[in-house]
This record gives C-alpha cells, sequence and structure tokens, in this order.
C-alpha cells in the first residue's frame, strides 16, 4: 500500500493502482486518472458510467462488474468498449477511486 | 583506485540513457471450441469475456461439435446427459445421498437429459450467468473475433447464414494457424 498525490491531493493507492479509500476520491482525482489511463477527456456519457460505478460502488461496498454496469446502467457493451478502450470495468473502477471489479461475469 | 573511479562513474550516469521503448504488444489469447454440451461451452465464454475486460484480444474458432454454439438452430438448445457423467450426483436433483451417481440405467430414459439440462440451466439463471446466445453476443460487442473450422462445416453440410451474426469467416485450419501468430491458445 503505498499513498500517491494526485490532483494535489495525498490518496491511498494499492499496488495494481486502485484506490483503497472511494471517500478520498473526488472529480479532479477521476479526470487525473483518466489521463493516466488512456482517455484524455471525460465526456457526459463517461460521467454518466463514473456516477453509476460510484453509487453502486458506495452502496453495495464493490466495483460493478462490467455486466452489472450494462445491465444496470444502460450502457451497452459495445459502448463501454469504446469509452473505456481495453478493460472498462477495470478502468472505470480506476477513476471512480474504487477497488478491482470481482466476479467472473 | 576507488577515487578515481567515482568521478568516472558519475559521469557516466548523466549521459542520457538510450530508452528503446518498445511498441505496445497486447496479449493474445485464442480457443478452440471442439464440444457441443452445455457444461462445455461455457468455459470460453467465461474466459473470454474475462480475457476481454483485461484489454486481451480474443480468437474464438470452433471445429466440429463446437460448431453447435453458433449454429443458431443449436445455440438456445445445448444440452448436458446424465449418461457416462461420473460427476453428476444424485444430491444435485436435491436428494441428499452424497456421493452416489445417477444411475446409469436411468440416464438412458426418455427426458432424462432434458431434465439435468434444466437443472443446469435453472442454477446458471440464479446466479444470473448469461445464457450461451447471451454471452456469445457480449464477447463479440467487446470485440472477440469468431470463425468456423472449414472441414467441419463441410462436414456437417452447414453455411455461413447458419451461423449467428458476429461469426466472420468459415477459414481453415492453416488460416487459424496464420490468424493466431503470437497467440496462446487454449483447447476445449
Amino acid at each position: 500500500m503505498a499513498s500517491r498525490t494526485i490532483a494535489g491531493k495525498q490518496v491511498q493507492m494499492n499496488d495494481e493502482g486502485f484506490m483503497t479509500d472511494p471517500n478520498e476520491w473526488n472529480k479532479e482525482i477521476a479526470v487525473e486518472i483518466a489521463r493516466e489511463e488512456g482517455i484524455a477527456d471525460l465526456t457526459l456519457t463517461h460521467w454518466k458510467v463514473i456516477d453509476f460505478c460510484r453509487q453502486d460502488g458506495l452502496s453495495s461496498g464493490k466495483a460493478p462488474t462490467l455486466r452489472r454496469i450494462t445491465t444496470q446502467a444502460g450502457i451497452s457493451t459495445k459502448e463501454m468498449f469504446t469509452l473505456f478502450p481495453k478493460g472498462p470495468a477495470k478502468k472505470v473502477a480506476k477513476i471512480s477511486g474504487l477497488g478491482k471489479p470481482e466476479g467472473c461475469v | 583506485m576507488i577515487e578515481t573511479m567515482t568521478p568516472t562513474l558519475t559521469k557516466m550516469a548523466v549521459v542520457p540513457e538510450m530508452v528503446v521503448t518498445p511498441e505496445e504488444t497486447t496479449r493474445k489469447l485464442a480457443f478452440i471450441c471442439s464440444k457441443g454440451t452445455l457444461d462445455m461451452a461455457y468455459p470460453a465464454l467465461v474466459m473470454g469475456w474475462a480475457a476481454l475486460g483485461n484489454g486481451i484480444d480474443v480468437t474464438i474458432f470452433f471445429t466440429f461439435w463446437g460448431l453447435d454454439m453458433i449454429n443458431k438452430a443449436r445455440i438456445d438448445h445445448l444440452e448436458i446427459a446424465p449418461v457416462a457423467n461420473t460427476s453428476m450426483k444424485m444430491t444435485m436433483m436435491g436428494v441428499d445421498t452424497g456421493n452416489l451417481g445417477i444411475p446409469q440405467i436411468a440416464g438412458v430414459l426418455p427426458g432424462m437429459t432434458a431434465f439435468a439440462t434444466k437443472l443446469m440451466k435453472d442454477k446458471m439463471e440464479k446466479l444470473q450467468v448469461p445464457t450461451v446466445r447471451e454471452y456469445l453476443q457480449m464477447l463479440v460487442d467487446a470485440g472477440a473475433k469468431l470463425y468456423a473450422c472449414k472441414m467441419s462445416v463441410d462436414m456437417m453440410g452447414l453455411q455461413k447464414e447458419d451461423f449467428v451474426e458476429g461469426v466472420q469467416d468459415i477459414v481453415t485450419a492453416a488460416d487459424f494457424m496464420d490468424m493466431t501468430d503470437g497467440a496462446q491458445i487454449i483447447f476445449i
């Protein structure tokens, strides 16, 4: 476990680059992590997914899987792979300040 | 001796490193699906989905009975038979009998395969596991490339129109070798 300064704020992160305390998250941090993940601009649709993940993640205590995002947030699998290429659920979880999504589907 | 070496080392350290950045290579997985039973349809779907979720390229090649997984007429009717399946126990039918297997003689009775299939499908539905058709569509939407084996297609008298959307082509074994260059191959 290490701490890092992102967007001027000190946050706790694990070895895989996931924040360990979702309460340390803010929107500036999301923008910064997204940039590191190769997403230069977060559009409204990106935010729709991030907002869903934040809500779902905070209420359930775990990051939603890709299947959960597509069935619950009304975003198709295709769209998810366009918005967050190469591993959408993991990427969006990182950007949303949540842990690594678990589950086989 | 040490004193004379130190300045040399310091000088070396400030020389800018020649960093050769290799082109980013993507890990590739290729599955060969050769079985048409319900239980053997899922491994490639589950692992393929996990791979795509990790940014890994996925190619699936369907051969022999595996073609049932992409055949429009068969995809929703994959089954699991209790006959010769030593892992299928009475307990799966809700009878608390430990390791007692389903008697082979019972397995051959009409309707037993349909019954076992229903049990498995119900269990998966409860766990919210998508059906084979839905799973395959998810994989295609996520960028998986699906191909049918030419020899098997010819042998079973099928055509490209017989397959679900997302099957890109009917290819030979040699084509498969070309398209999976550098990939890790999983045979199911």
